[in-house]
């Protein structure tokens, strides 16, 4: 019974390759990209495990990561960022142009080259792209990115191959809003977006030849539940050194896990091939057989995401919230936030929690940012008597059992909600909890489903303090600007705001606006510097740690370059290869 | 008879082992000792580097390796003595009563963990006994509450019969067909977030204790019900005797069988669902230990893999819950004999 399992098995792998689609010839006139340096073979497959089923296909719908990472293979853009410089490359665009005044980029396509299913590709697709993306009857995730100065962006053919981008105001890295903004096609999708259905084309169940992008990959099979099977785009527009068609690798397999942890076993059994931000204390268990498993491990350093400590300083007088609005005149007093950040020991969360995985923040900028952090802001150390001092000059005394009481003498207590989900965040708070008794307060920790959490910090306000990180996004600061402008959606602490509530706020309002209009990254960079230090100063989130980007794949992955950017893995999947001498080595 | 004693016996002592926690656990078990997380079970030693035999067992201060996070070096440069009786942290013996008395550690810098430290270089012997407070007293309080819950209702229900019956027995079936889990996630969601450890304890234990009465009620109402019509009780009815009485002297004594033997199954049963429930988190919080809150970290997959010494609460678990059972057969047998 068993070789008749083995042999049926064979005969299944042999017909799924003998299926998959060849690259077509390069054709005269095409203008290919071609990738120096890359020469591989190609064949094999590549599994990766995704921590859940993505929700959709639709480049115009996406939001969740899981559907971002597939989309991603499937889909190119004009400009891209390379995730290992960290700078813009060419793409679909074979260059591009900025006016003097810097309002205007005017953009040359590459001639010749084909969808994923043969059809061509010209300035209508990207003209039809935007107009989609911004038409608000789409609900597209990237509109809010193609707004500049409150104004979108205007895109019109030139010619056939050429398409000029005007902006209503110089736009500091313009060119970067380009990256990940998948081009759709035209001649499939006119249809669905005259009838103002974009929203419903493209799910994960849409037959496979009614699909097509400018990526390396194209969809090949979805069983529900289970794994989506992307096959070789063989029309795809990039070439290795010697003129052969990417990518190398016939099928990319995406199976669906439940949670990291079985995301972490499927790679540890050798079911999956490549593991996207491993937890630190999962890396260690991987990294105890590596050798045996023969898999490669990879610590990127640290990563953009930052994680932080806040507490509720939303307006709540439309709220009946009796409770945390009592405890919010220690919640607005800077020297409780500044005795707060003085008494966390930061060491100990990147030792414990990230097992020395991570590095301690005093900042919103990570390290792993090496073009926008600002090297001078103070790292200070932990210190509770310092923390006793800031709070006895800001009215706080201390109860003889050693509990801290107000001015009222009401006894300092609060809640900190972490996600349930977020083993790493729970740990931080029980930390905190510990060294905030230090201090004399009492923290209770409750770990809450991510949505109930989410919902008490966005919506209902009905929490006093949370850990939550962010920025997982482009290193750019435009990519902040919705945490720190006191309009902006991802303003936690205080959101909803008309105007700025406190003069700090309306100086930053003021810097991040300028270093958006602003060309000269000099400059840019001192504006920047100059938020992340009020931003310090003022403590309306007390940053804790940013984590290390930590990854794995097959020892017999070549080409293999993670990177601190989001995809972290898979990047660059189209020059991947699969060294043949290493290949039967595995399993 | 010797298995009997002993089993009563393991069980006594096991009771006011975590009775007295504090007075056993050789540290404060929120104490956080940030060098030594998942440190594994100090090694007692007899034998010192140097090959020297020592009568009083000793252990070494660990070092962190640092190179790597979960290991750790043994300093062999001073030996630390296992003391007996040594002043520590300070703990609540009694309600009111404070004390520093411990019954052994070592002296600092050494720290002596028999049972390893947790993630937060926790001692795990000094969690495991107070989270035994825990976890042992949230099983007994509700198995106390149901018990005298189900034999108030049972024995109304038994004795006075007809409507009052249904209408007990009805409730009753209500209670046993309540998911009691999806209850008690309905009730902590509906109560604000901040509930201190003692007002999470008592909640935990009512849950317990109302979803869990209508079993013994049923038994003790069957027995009441009996009873009731035997025909010494008809005869003290004749002879004039009241309610109150016929219940004390006569109804009320046939129903102890039922009682230990329901109480012996049920602290068991209890202490699991603590368990569960502190699992699920939806227990005590932290830093406050319970040996289901122990056993959460173990959802962790490298937790799960890699420190075996975390895995204790479950053993202790599964020894207490083992005891109950054998006590509970052994009370069994015992009624029988005397009833033949």
């Amino acid at each position: 019974m068993r070789l008749t399992g083995s042999i049926l098995l064979v005969a299944l792998l042999s017909g799924l390759s003998a299926n998959a689609a060849v690259p077509t010839a390069v054709a005269p006139g095409e203008d290919v990209l071609v990738e120096r340096a890359t020469s591989g073979t190609h064949g094999g497959r590549l599994v990766v495990a995704l921590r859940a089923e993505p929700k959709t296909l639709n480049p115009a719908a996406a939001a969740d990561a899981p559907s971002r990472e597939v989309i991603g293979r499937m889909t190119g853009d004009l400009i891209h960022i390379d995730r290992a410089t960290q700078s813009t490359e060419v793409a679909l665009a074979s260059q591009w142009k900025r006016s003097a005044d810097g309002r205007e980029y005017t953009l040359a396509l590459r001639k010749g080259i084909r969808f994923s299913d043969g059809h061509p590709f010209d300035a209508d697709d990207v003209v039809f792209t935007f107009r989609v993306l911004l038409d608000e009857r789409t609900g597209a995730p990237q509109r809010e990115l193609l707004i500049v100065g409150g104004q979108p962006i205007r895109v019109s053919k030139v010619d056939e191959y050429t398409v000029k981008v005007t902006l209503s105001q110089p736009y500091a890295a313009a060119e970067r809003i380009f990256d990940s903004i998948a081009i759709l096609p035209q001649h499939l999708l006119n249809e669905a977006y005259q009838k103002g259905a974009m929203g419903q084309i493209w799910s994960v169940a849409t037959p496979a030849k009614s699909i097509a992008g400018l990526g390396p990959y194209r969809l090949k099979e979805y069983v529900a539940g289970q794994r989506l099977v992307l096959e070789r785009n063989p029309y795809y527009w990039k070439t290795d050194s010697a003129k052969r068609r990417l990518p190398y690798i016939d099928e990319l397999v995406f199976l669906f896990t439940g949670n990291e942890d079985a995301q972490v076993i499927r790679f540890q059994s050798g079911d999956s091939d490549v593991l996207s931000r491993a937890s630190a204390d999962n890396f260690a268990v991987l990294a105890r057989d590596q050798a045996a498993k023969r898999y490669q491990l990879k610590d990127l350093g640290p990563s953009l995401e930052y994680n932080f400590l806040f507490f509720n300083q939303n307006d709540l007088s439309g709220k009946n919230l009796p409770q945390v609005s009592a405890k919010q005149q220690w919640f607005n007093d800077l020297g409780f936030r500044r005795a707060v950040s003085r008494a966390i020991d930061r060491e100990g969360i990147a030792r414990l929690v990230y097992r020395g995985r991570a590095v301690p923040l005093w900042g919103n900028v990570s390290p792993g940012n090496r073009l926008w952090i600002n090297t001078s802001l103070p790292r200070t150390p932990r210190s509770v008597n310092d923390a006793r001092t800031i709070l006895k000059t800001s009215g706080f005394s201390w109860r003889p059992d050693g509990q801290l009481l107000d001015r009222q003498g009401k006894p300092v207590t609060f809640t900190i909600v972490t996600s349930s989900t977020s083993a790493q965040r729970t740990e931080m708070a029980t930390l905190i909890q510990a060294d905030l008794k230090e201090l004399g307060m009492d923290v209770q920790v409750v770990p809450l489903e991510f949505r109930a959490l989410v919902d008490r910090v966005f919506q209902s306000f009905d929490y006093d303090a949370s850990i939550l990180g962010l920025g997982g996004g482009d290193a750019d600061p435009n990519g902040e600007m919705n945490v720190w402008l006191s309009s902006g959606s991802n303003h936690l602490w205080r959101l909803g705001q008309q105007k700025p509530a406190t003069p700090w706020e309306a100086e930053v309002d003021r810097l991040m606006k300028q270093q958006l209009v602003t060309l000269d990254y000099r400059e840019r960079k001192q504006l920047f510097d100059r938020v992340q230090t009020i931003v310090a100063e003022q403590l309306p989130f007390i940053f804790l740690a940013a984590p290390h980007i930590l990854v794995g794949a097959r020892a017999d992955l070549a080409n293999f370059q993670p990177a601190v950017l989001d995809h972290y893995t898979l990047w660059n999947v189209e020059r991947m290869f699969l060294r043949p001498e290493l290949r039967s080595a595995r399993k | 008879m010797r298995r009997e004693g002993l089993i009563a016996g393991g069980l006594a002592g096991l009771h006011l082992l975590v009775l007295l926690a504090g007075f056993a656990a050789p540290y404060d078990p929120v104490e956080q000792t940030r060098t030594l997380p998942f440190a594994p079970p100090s090694r007692l030693h007899l034998i010192d580097a140097d090959g020297a035999f020592h009568l009083r067992p000793f252990v070494y201060a660990l070092a962190p390796d640092p190179d790597n996070f979960d290991s750790y070096i043994e300093d062999t440069a001073q030996r630390f003595p296992v003391q007996m009786m040594v002043a520590g942290s300070t703990y609540s013996l009694l309600p009111g009563v404070e004390s520093r008395l411990h019954l052994f550690g070592v002296d600092a810098p050494a720290r002596i963990s028999l049972l390893g430290t947790d993630g937060f270089g926790r001692d795990v012997l000094s969690r495991l006994l107070h989270g035994g407070r825990i976890s042992i007293g949230a099983g007994l309080l509700a198995t106390l509450f149901a018990l005298l819950v189900g034999i108030g209702f049972g024995t109304i229900a038994g004795f006075f019969g007809g409507r009052v019956d249904t209408a007990v027995m009805r409730l009753a079936d209500l209670f046993m067909a309540v998911p009691w889990l999806y209850l008690l996630f309905a009730v902590r969601a509906a109560l604000p977030l901040h509930l201190d450890t003692r007002a999470t304890f008592l909640l935990l234990v009512a849950v317990l204790g109302i979803v869990g009465w209508a079993r013994p009620a049923r038994l003790i109402r069957g027995i009441v019900l009996s009873t009731r019509e035997r025909t010494y009780v008809t005869a003290a009815r004749g002879l004039g005797a009241q309610a109150p009485y016929l219940l004390r002297r006569h109804i009320l004594p046939q129903t102890l069988g039922v009682v230990l033997t329901q109480a012996g199954l049920l602290v068991p049963q209890y202490i699991l669902a603590e368990v569960t429930l502190s699992f699920l988190g939806l227990g005590v919080g932290e830093p406050t230990p319970s040996w289901g809150a122990m056993l959460g970290s173990l959802q962790q997959y490298s937790v799960l893999t890699s420190y075996w010494w975390m895995f204790t609460p479950a053993i202790a678990l599964v020894v207490v819950a083992l005891s109950y059972s054998a006590l509970t057969s052994m009370v069994h047998e015992r009624m029988r004999l005397a009833a033949s």
